[in-house]
């Protein structure tokens, strides 16, 4: 019901929207709770486990209860706080976790069985039979749980990241927040201000208080007004701080476009994630009311007092036409007062203080308490205790205040642990809990109008002085000082019997009585309490329950608070959308597209682009009349075996190294020697990790007396640079060398086959007599380019590069040149045929578990020192137990060889004991006519041969094999050297 | 998490690569025994505390950081290159192709 | 007390006033049969073991802060037996057999849910090297199947299969892999072992331990000297101090991983999917969570902590493989502190110094392997030799070079 006059919603406006089908109007300023708490709809919510009826509890981030689904088209958002969201015009939500309505929810019969769901009652039972676990009990738990659904559609919606930098960070503009920000921002720092809210303000917007005897809310708004002018201050609301993290960094969200009809606006993201990174900051985070636990303390209509503090003065919305209060401090006077100042009747005002005052222009109680309420979907009365006996009170509204806890999860957020602090019978922060991060205001614990004014300026004059400047000292406005009195009180005691239930987490369901069991069933540390009754883990993390719910715990258990000691609070502070931390990743944007060169000309030849790493390679190249990929691949291997064909291979890494001692080092990198080469030759070389093991292999060329260039295979190109980097800065810094990353400088395509050397020499300007491995600069038809003649196919072979610029060009003339010869492009497919035929290495074989010996290459090591020397000689990675690479061919040619079978002795049962190798390649081979495959087998070397099975139970696969040789094609390299 | 790069100045944790505690830093001369290859490689002293540890400034610079750093409240103390800083060469070195 | 539907609804009946403790809280005895430090999911189900397996009830678990409160308490609950090298592929399968009877050894329900996993593959290569891995596993006797493209989006229909940035070429499946309710697992050890007289001591942290003669003779810790002629050391993420105390130096480095989860959700995520490619693995637990992970934050730390870039990495990953989450809202993020050995595999072995055993290097993997772990420690402590399917896991491979490195990553610990 609305309140003539008060708040500061936009009474002259109005926005239709829509909850569970019904229509309703709000106004501007509204959130989606306080606009149906005007409509007078209470019941908002079903809770978690029994289903129970409820409404709107607080008026912020923290609510519990009235968690909603918002609709969009095609679309929607689970689990959406009523109590945050804002009213747009068109906004349509419904309620979740109930079915088949908010009013009549099957599931509700869990209230009933509630004594036979006692806590932890599922670790107890279920067990039997055993598979009815996943076939039965599962499902009906895994329905019966979970809050709002997700649509199981993309979320295609767009979201934002980003990075800010500041001195300082100040979260939270409340009076606190505010008085920092403009002591620093008038000081010329760099500050950011971040609220939660979309209004800037906090309790200021909430309260009936004066700053200098006008109303708060234009000192707000002169502050507000006076820090958007400044050039150094920006003003981020609608942003939450969700995490501290190392060197003062924070993670923060800003909802960009939550708050209004976003198909209208089509290029707004709805959240922006940030990261900020802030010399200092201050934590003016406020304090979050907490409830008081007593028999049905969850209906709806049972609200935190400043909560309805904030309907009523912020929104103009009464939540009761009946209102009743309850506290064990000052707040239940400050809220009949508000009340009653607006007209609203206040029925009682219950203070459990004893001594409180009793003089009101209302009933008042003190020294007692509500021990049990009435009202199935809504509050209609409360029992009272008091010094007088026991008294039915009809309400439909109870504000509760059981005391304050500074919002310091942040402070917990880098494994600070609050202090319990006796005379607030709360935790505040630890001193230094986040490096640079100073509390200040209520979240220090700080309650005070005035006492929060000054305690902001007084740490943003700390953190001026920490950044060298000048604090400006600005006067403060006057303010109420009123001291914080408060006497706890968690749960009223003695309510009810056997069956009563009194609430301390509303969004799990534990109650008080939950908490006893889990004690005596000596689940007595806080952290087994926890976890036994879920406490603290729903949606809200116990922002409502977890001190009373420590309180309850160190009764029970008779200890202190102090002992009991709390949980962890980890990030973030509030629920964050996984679409927002993920930004950008979606699709394609999960990782960088690396793109050759002749990428273009591939796509337009119809090949399939495949992904090789981060970069994209052609698979095979299609002609007509080819049914599968193996047509093409087979054409493709016998046009290099018979012809020429070209190949872009400028995804390998390629390191330019120069210097005096480039040889040296390259024999200190590589387990064979490159300073013997000679220049203008190339060698194979295989690099090892220091463990041992093969880390890479490639080819070098010295260029020059003083200048290789290394090439990598394409998957390690990266974790090549870096080793070598390592190697040159920590064991040789001091020599002459200088490296560099060329990959990308310079595009290499291969071309191989007969007609390699007429293909080229049509091209270059002047062939070169090349010997194998031999390598010259030439000019490529003007443009200076280098020649390898090297293979990695078995074939008469070159690899030809020319500055990156230039690839596509040469890439489509060596192409069309191919074309007339009777070659052509070939693909990954048909190069990893070549190469097996061959008997060459990828990572399929070099997958990191082997060595020089096992890949038959131990006589590279010699006598010189090398990365990964030493350890390669331990014992385990030697000598017949080895797996060593080995050839295997079918003995019926015909019959298909996969990769990722097992090897077994023909007769041996094909187990994991009898277990003797496995394959890493396979392929049909157009040039032997037969299956080949690539393996590790047991002292393989040994074994050529023999026979064995193949067998691959996933494919189907059981074959019986030759073990040979790895080369398959050309054994003497003949034709490489032709 | 933010390290200062001699070089750079202070970067984003995500522009850096980690290794491990700086023991790589110390490799046993080729003919040191197997025992000395396996503490070199293996065994750790992982306090729970103060540790230099290597990190590449692998999307910056290119150096390697030793970082003291301590492995409980993510603290830094000092960050240095592991390879000491050279002047400018005088002539670059001919590319002779 | 047994534990049954039955003892539920007549204790709900009866207000539910009966319910004992689950376990007690014994003050240490002068000296037990034997010690194993570190009340985690590893020593609990070590001291059961000890009990059922091997008649020795006279022992005490000693626990610095409170049961189940490392990482079996703070883990992304995967269970699985789909490791391929000779080492491993046995001791995992032994380890899911255990599982799959746990609930009815424990009389109580761990909610073991095998629900299936699905690791993720998108090339030919990592087809082949996950089609060795299926291979092995069933030669192991364990299950495995290959999923095409098509097989995958029958199970998870939901996944980006047209705009992904790595396609989805397949999965390999393996049915019996699956979840359980992580600190019941801890709970349900805690509650056995107890119930078979082993005493378990709480907040009891070790300062010490006694060494005459090359023969461990007992511990001190904070509630005084505890003798004992065999002292199981099980205290992952903290494997190097305690060993310290013993002048060992371990192939450990501590790391950090972080977990998270989502508000709670209707049913939407049925499966354990993995993918590798981006980090990143998912399950929905029965509250409704995503419990969802990725990869280490790659620097030693013990903070229990992370940063945003991984966390950033993992949310990435995936909106890019599962766009329908981007609505779910991440709650709670956490990390525990790995025990990361130089091969990625742990280690359950006897130390240089007599009746002082060891069982650490769990790396993340340490969940599923919870009671196998226990058993073949057990077994260990017990006969002073190593159990069958726990063999290769020695302290001495590394040096020799017998190494189970399943990611092939080599010896830089933060990489397996």
């Amino acid at each position: 019901m609305r309140i003539e006059g008060r708040g500061l919603v936009d009474r002259g406006q109005t926005l239709g929207f829509r909850f569970d089908g019904r229509d309703y109007v709000g106004h501007p300023g509204d959130t989606l709770a306080s606009a149906l708490l005007a409509n007078g709809v209470r019941l908002i919510g079903r809770s978690f486990k029994y289903h129970r009826p409820r409404g709107v509890l607080t008026a912020g981030a923290e609510e519990p209860n009235a968690l909603v689904e918002i609709l969009e088209e095609g679309q929607h958002t689970p689990n959406v706080r009523a109590t945050v969201q804002e009213l747009y015009q068109g906004l349509a939500a419904r309620s979740q976790n109930r079915f088949p309505s908010l009013g009549f929810d099957l599931l509700a019969v869990n209230d009933l069985a509630a004594p036979f769901l006692s806590v932890g009652f599922y670790y107890k039972t279920f067990m039997w039979p055993r598979h009815f676990w996943e076939g039965l009990y599962e499902p009906l738990i895994r329905r019966a749980a979970g809050l709002g659904t997700l649509s199981k559609r993309h979320d295609e919606a767009d979201y934002e990241k980003a990075f800010a930098f500041c001195d300082l960070l100040v979260i939270g503009a409340g009076p606190a927040g505010l008085a920092a920000a403009l002591e620093a921002g008038r000081a010329g720092a760099d500050v950011i201000l971040c609220d939660e809210d979309a209004r800037m303000g906090g309790r200021l917007l909430s309260e009936t208080l004066t700053l200098d005897d006008a109303p708060a809310v234009d000192w707000v708004m002169a502050a507000l007004a006076e820090l958007a002018a400044l050039p150094n201050v920006r003003l981020m609301p609608r942003t939450t701080v969700t995490g501290a993290y190392d060197q003062g960094t924070f993670g923060a969200l800003e909802r960009v476009g939550l708050h209004l009809h976003l198909p209208a606006r089509p290029h707004l993201p709805r959240e922006c994630f940030w990261r900020i990174v802030a010399r200092r900051a201050i934590l003016a985070a406020g304090a979050l009311e907490r409830p008081i636990a007593f028999q049905n303390n969850d209906r709806p209509g049972i609200m935190l007092a400043s909560a309805v503090r904030s309907y009523l003065n912020r929104y103009g919305v009464t939540p009761g036409r009946r209102v009743t209060v309850f506290a064990n401090n000052d707040e239940a006077r400050r809220t009949a007062h508000d009340l009653m100042a607006a007209g609203v009747p206040v029925a009682a005002i219950i203070d459990s203080r004893p001594h409180s005052s009793a003089v009101e222009d209302c009933p008042v109680y003190t020294g007692a308490a509500v021990i049990d309420s009435r009202g199935r979907r809504g509050l209609s009365q409360i029992t009272v205790r008091h010094g007088g006996g026991i008294s039915m009170i009809e309400t439909d509204c109870l504000a509760v205040s059981g005391g304050w806890n500074p919002t310091l999860h942040l402070t917990s957020h880098m494994g600070g642990r609050p202090l319990w602090n006796e005379a607030l019978a709360g935790f505040v922060p630890a001193p230094n809990a986040v490096p640079g991060l100073a509390p200040a205001g209520a979240a220090a614990g700080v309650m005070s109008t005035a006492g929060c004014l000054a305690s902001g300026q007084r740490a943003a004059r700390e953190v001026l002085e920490a950044l060298g400047r000048k604090a400006p000292g600005l006067p403060l406005p006057a303010a109420e000082d009123a001291p914080y009195v408060i006497e706890p009180l968690w749960s009223v005691p003695g309510t009810g019997g056997r069956w009563a239930r009194a609430w301390l987490d509303f969004a799990n369901d534990v109650t008080v009585k939950d908490v006893g069991l889990a004690a005596r069933e000596n689940f007595a540390s806080v952290e087994h309490m926890k976890r036994y009754t879920t406490q603290g883990m729903a949606p809200d993390q116990g922002k409502n329950s977890n001190v009373a719910a420590l309180a309850v715990l160190a009764d029970a258990t008779g200890r202190t608070i102090a002992e009991t000691g709390t949980t962890t609070f980890r990030p973030p502070y509030t629920p964050v959308s996984i679409a927002a931390i993920g930004a950008g990743g979606r699709g394609a944007g999960f990782a960088p597209q690396r793109l050759l060169t002749s990428h273009q000309a591939s796509v337009e030849r119809g090949a399939p682009m495949i992904e090789a790493g981060l970069w994209y390679r052609p698979s095979y190249f299609p002609r007509p009349g080819e049914a599968t990929w193996r047509d093409a691949c087979d054409r493709e291997v016998r046009m290099v075996r018979g012809a020429v064909g070209v190949c872009d291979v400028s995804t390998l890494g390629k390191i330019d190294i120069q210097g005096a001692d480039a040889a040296r080092f390259l024999d200190l990198v590589y387990a064979n020697t490159f300073s013997t080469l000679p220049v203008g030759r190339v060698r194979y070389g295989l690099m090892l990790r220091e463990d041992g093991h093969v880390m890479d292999d490639g080819t070098t060329a010295r260029l020059g007396e003083a200048h290789y260039l290394t090439t990598t295979t394409t998957a390690a190109a990266g974790q090549v640079m870096r080793h070598l980097d390592f190697v040159h800065q920590a064991f040789c810094a001091d020599w002459d060398l200088r490296f560099i990353s060329v990959t990308e400088s310079w595009a290499q395509i291969a071309v191989a086959g007969p007609k390699a050397r007429a293909l080229l020499a049509s091209v270059l300007d002047t062939m070169p007599d090349l010997p194998f491995m031999g390598c010259a600069g030439v000019g490529v038809q003007g443009v200076k380019g280098r020649l390898f003649r090297i293979s990695f196919s078995g074939e008469l072979g070159y690899e030809i590069a020319v500055p990156a610029r230039y690839g596509e060009a040469l890439f489509r003339d060596l192409l069309a040149r191919a074309e007339t010869m009777g070659g052509g492009a070939y693909g990954m497919e048909a190069l990893n045929v070549l190469r097996i035929e061959k008997g060459l290495l990828t990572h399929a074989e070099i997958h990191g578990r082997v060595t020089a010996f096992d890949v038959g290459m131990e006589r590279m090591l010699g006598a010189k020192d090398c990365i990964g020397k030493g350890p390669s000689r331990r014992p385990g990675l030697l000598g017949p137990d080895r797996e060593q690479m080995v050839g295997l061919r079918p003995l019926d040619p015909e019959q298909a060889l996969s990769s990722g079978a097992h090897l077994f002795v023909p007769g041996e049962t094909v187990e994991r004991v009898n277990d003797q190798g496995y394959t890493t390649s396979a392929c049909w081979s157009p040039t032997l006519n037969s299956w080949l495959a690539l393996g590790f087998l047991k002292d393989g070397r040994a074994r050529h041969g023999q026979t064995l099975r193949l067998v691959d139970h996933l494919r189907g696969i059981d074959v019986l094999c030759e073990v040979c040789d790895p080369v398959f094609h050309d054994r003497e390299g003949g034709k490489l050297r032709a | 998490m933010r390290l200062t790069c001699p070089l750079c100045g202070p970067r984003d944790r995500r522009e850096f690569y980690y290794y491990g505690a700086d023991d790589y830093l110390h490799r046993p001369a080729p003919d040191a025994p197997p025992a000395a290859w396996d503490d070199y490689l293996h065994n750790r002293d992982n306090p729970a505390g103060m540790l230099r540890d290597l990190w590449y400034h692998e999307a910056g610079c290119g150096q390697w950081l030793a970082v003291s750093r301590n492995t409980v409240s993510h603290d830094i103390t000092a960050v240095e290159c592991v390879a000491p800083l050279r002047p400018a060469r005088k002539k670059a070195v001919r590319n002779e192709d | 007390m047994r534990y049954s539907g039955l003892k539920v609804v007549t204790e709900g009946l009866f207000g539910n006033r009966g319910w004992r403790p689950a376990w007690r809280d014994p003050a240490p005895k002068a000296e037990y049969d034997a010690i194993v430090i570190g009340g985690g999911g590893h020593g609990l189900s070590t001291a059961y073991y000890l009990a059922k397996n091997h008649g020795l009830t006279n022992v005490a678990v000693l626990e610095k802060g409170y049961l189940g409160g490392g990482n079996v308490g703070r883990n992304t609950t995967i269970v699985r037996a789909n490791y391929f090298l000779p080492g491993n592929s046995e001791f995992y399968s032994h380890s899911l057999k255990l599982w799959e009877g746990l609930e009815a050894d424990l009389n109580y329900n761990v909610m073991h849910s095998q629900r299936g996993l699905i690791n993720l593959f998108h090339s030919d290569g990592q087809r082949d090297a996950f089609a060795r891995r299926g291979n092995a596993m069933i030669n192991q006797g364990d299950d495995a199947e290959l999923l095409d493209r098509e097989g995958v989006r029958r199970l998870l229909p939901y996944l980006d299969f047209e705009q992904t940035r790595f396609p989805i070429y397949g999965g390999l499946l393996h049915p019996r892999g699956g979840t359980a309710r992580h600190d019941a697992v801890a709970w349900g050890y805690a509650r056995g072992a107890d119930r078979r007289g082993v005493d378990l001591i709480q907040n009891c942290e070790v300062t010490g331990i006694d060494i005459v003669n090359g023969r461990v003779t007992g511990v001190q810790t904070t509630r005084g000297a505890i003798r004992a002629k065999k002292v199981g050391i099980v205290v992952a993420g903290r494997s190097g101090q305690v060993a310290a105390m013993a002048g060992l130096r371990l192939p450990v480095e501590s790391h950090i991983l972080q977990a998270f989860v989502t508000e709670g959700l209707k049913p939407v995520i049925d499966h354990v999917v993995s993918f590798g490619m981006g980090h990143f693995y998912i399950s929905q637990s029965d509250k409704g969570g995503l419990v969802f992970g990725g990869d280490l934050d790659f620097y030693a730390s013990y903070a229990a902590r992370g940063n945003l870039p991984m966390v950033e990495h993992v949310m990435e990953a995936g909106m890019t493989l599962m766009p329908m989450i981007g609505r779910a809202k991440l709650l709670r993020s956490w990390g525990g502190i790995m025990d990361m050995t130089p091969d990625g595999s742990p280690v359950i072995d006897r130390t240089p110094v007599d009746g002082l055993y060891l069982d650490c290097g769990w790396n993340y993997g340490g969940f599923k392997a919870v009671p196998a772990s226990g058993w073949c420690m057990a077994h260990l402590m017990a006969t002073d030799q190593p159990h069958d399917v726990a063999r290769r896991f020695r302290l001495d491979r590394f040096a020799t070079g017998a190494l189970l490195d399943e990611e092939g990553t080599g010896s830089q610990h933060n990489l397996h």
